[in-house]
């Protein structure tokens, strides 16, 4: 397993590709943190509250979320796209060393660079806003629940891309159930409408950067239940993998 | 069960079957495949070679019987890169990436030391752009780097599917020259195409489907001695009657085909007789054209 880990560490340190998307996450992250700190502060009356402040400087976040989990296609569909999976399944034929090695890479790189990214997202935000007073405890919490959740939209990403095995159609999936439906759920009529709403990827994951909860979920319950669809995506992902042919 | 095995064949194949929806694409094959010479697996496009030997890498589930490579599924292989070393098309790599990253990143996962990389870098040539992207390789380096690939692990086995497609005459003649070597090591070389006369030049043994069924399994030896008989091809208004006369001949529809008695003969008879002939020729047909005589009936689509 270790020898799979190393070679998939290989494969990801050694395209472009990758490096650029980890690089463009973190521009975004630290771009979005200035742009809202610049906001921010000419629009509130009187100084920013720390809270406010940690929260607008991760505000990146949203759109990192797909940057990470494109990175997660990719990480799959590229192999897919140019038929290196063959090669990549002759050297590892147990399909599901191949997919935890990538896994365990992916978890391993994003996290790291995801942390880096949202630390860092937060020291340019207060910078800016320079609120009167911040909790180091909640600056460590909320950068790491940035990290966190970004790092389970790559995975997310990965399921998807392993299911899928198209680029663009696994990035359009990924897209749809990250980004457009969750807005949407929120119209859903009833108790149970908002239930549904309320468990619904990043409806649920996102408490965990925000540190808040919803009526149904608490951060880190939403973000348990945002893994349980990520698990339900790789699963999928994984069943079809050790059955289609390569 | 009391079944005797003999000695480990390198490939074995036992009614090894592949169905795409209500598409067969291999139909029951069984062969062995055996070290120290180079197997060549022919048969026209489309007639299962590529899918007969992912299936024998374990990239394609067989829908029926199996394949074993050393007396294992391949799957069940712990370091398969040290065992067998293939190459299926050159061109199913991340093109963004470096060939000796490619390499590396293959050799990591069988634990193979990277020292093996710059080896196999320098077997086939390309040492030299080993840090190039091998998005811009012409088809003839990504050959060599496949190639490479298959090495690294320095194994018994080594599959290539159609390796020569695309190459110029330098890199054909450089494939064949290295099969012939890697058999001469004592070890397996399965290879299939296409052409027999590619095969004609580098294999010693035959192995032949289309339509994914068995034609033949049989030394290059033998076929050639068996197809390339010649015949006296003769044409008369009164094919019948020249028919009866010479009476080793086999009657068709608009021709007579003679074997063992030569058109001199023939003639002397038939002049004698005083039976017109519109054609005397005497027939030595290619390798090429016996192999095309064999699938014939196997072609998947004919033109």
């Amino acid at each position: 397993m270790i020898d799979v880990i190393r070679s998939e560490w290989i494969k990801m340190r050694s395209v472009r590709s990758t490096v650029w998307t980890l690089v463009g996450t973190v521009v975004l992250m630290l771009g979005f943190a200035a742009l809202a700190g610049a906001s921010n502060r000419s629009m509130a009356e009187g100084p920013v509250p720390g809270d406010a402040a940690v929260g607008g400087s991760l505000s990146g976040g949203l759109i990192a979320a797909l940057t990470m989990a494109a990175l997660g296609v990719l990480m799959i569909s590229s192999e897919y796209r140019t038929e290196a999976i063959r090669v990549s399944l002759m050297a590892v034929p147990r399909r599901l060393t191949l997919l935890s090695a990538k896994i365990i890479v992916f978890t391993a790189v994003s996290l790291v660079v995801c942390l880096v990214a949202s630390a860092g997202a937060i020291a340019v935000g207060l910078a800016i806003m320079q609120p009167p007073s911040v909790e180091a405890a909640d600056v460590a919490r909320s950068a790491l629940g940035s990290a966190l959740y970004l790092t389970a939209c790559g995975l997310f990403g990965l399921g998807l891309g392993t299911l899928i095995r198209h680029t663009a159609g696994a990035i359009v999936s990924a897209i749809a159930l990250m980004l457009v439906l969750p807005p949407l759920t929120t119209q859903l009529p009833g108790a149970w409408g908002a239930t549904v709403s309320d468990y619904f990827t990043t409806n649920a994951g996102q408490l965990i950067v925000s540190n808040h909860a919803n009526q149904s979920l608490g951060p880190w319950s939403g973000f348990a239940v945002y893994l349980a669809w990520v698990a339900v995506a790789m699963l999928a992902g994984a069943v079809l993998m050790r059955r289609r042919d390569a | 069960m009391a079944i005797m095995l003999g000695p480990m064949t390198a490939i074995r194949t036992t009614d090894l079957t592949k169905h795409y929806g209500k598409t067969t694409a291999v139909a029951g094959l069984s062969f062995d495949v055996e070290p120290g010479q180079v197997t060549g697996f022919l048969g026209p496009n489309g007639a299962g070679k590529s899918t007969t030997m992912r299936m024998i890498l374990g990239l394609d589930h067989p829908s029926g019987g199996s394949a074993l490579v050393d007396g294992t599924p391949y799957q069940e292989l712990r370091h398969p890169l040290r065992k067998v070393g293939a190459l299926l098309d050159a061109k199913a790599v991340h093109g963004g990436r470096s060939a000796r990253n490619h390499l590396l990143a293959i050799a990591a996962s069988n634990g193979i030391p990277a020292v093996r990389v710059e080896e196999v870098l320098e077997i086939v040539g390309l040492a030299a752009v080993a840090r190039r992207r091998v998005g811009g390789f012409s088809l003839g380096m990504a050959q060599r780097l496949g190639i490479a690939a298959a090495l690294l692990g320095d194994p018994e086995i080594l599959i290539f599917d159609e390796p020569v497609n695309g190459l110029d005459p330098d890199g054909i003649l450089w494939i064949r020259t290295l099969m012939r070597d890697l058999a001469a090591e004592g070890r397996t070389v399965f290879v299939s195409s296409h052409l027999m006369s590619e095969m004609a030049q580098t294999a010693d043994h035959l192995i032949v489907i289309g339509k994914g069924r068995m034609i033949a399994d049989t030394s290059v030896r033998e076929f050639i001695g068996r197809s390339s008989q010649s015949y006296v091809r003769v044409r008369s208004p009164r094919l019948a009657e020249v028919a009866e006369l010479v009476k080793v001949g086999e009657l068709h529809a608009d021709h007579l085909r003679v074997t063992g008695v030569s058109p001199l003969e023939i003639g002397t008879m038939t002049a004698r007789a005083g039976l017109p002939l519109e054609e005397l020729t005497y027939v030595k047909p290619s390798l090429e054209a016996a192999y095309m005589e064999l699938t014939k009936d196997s072609l998947e689509y004919t033109s």
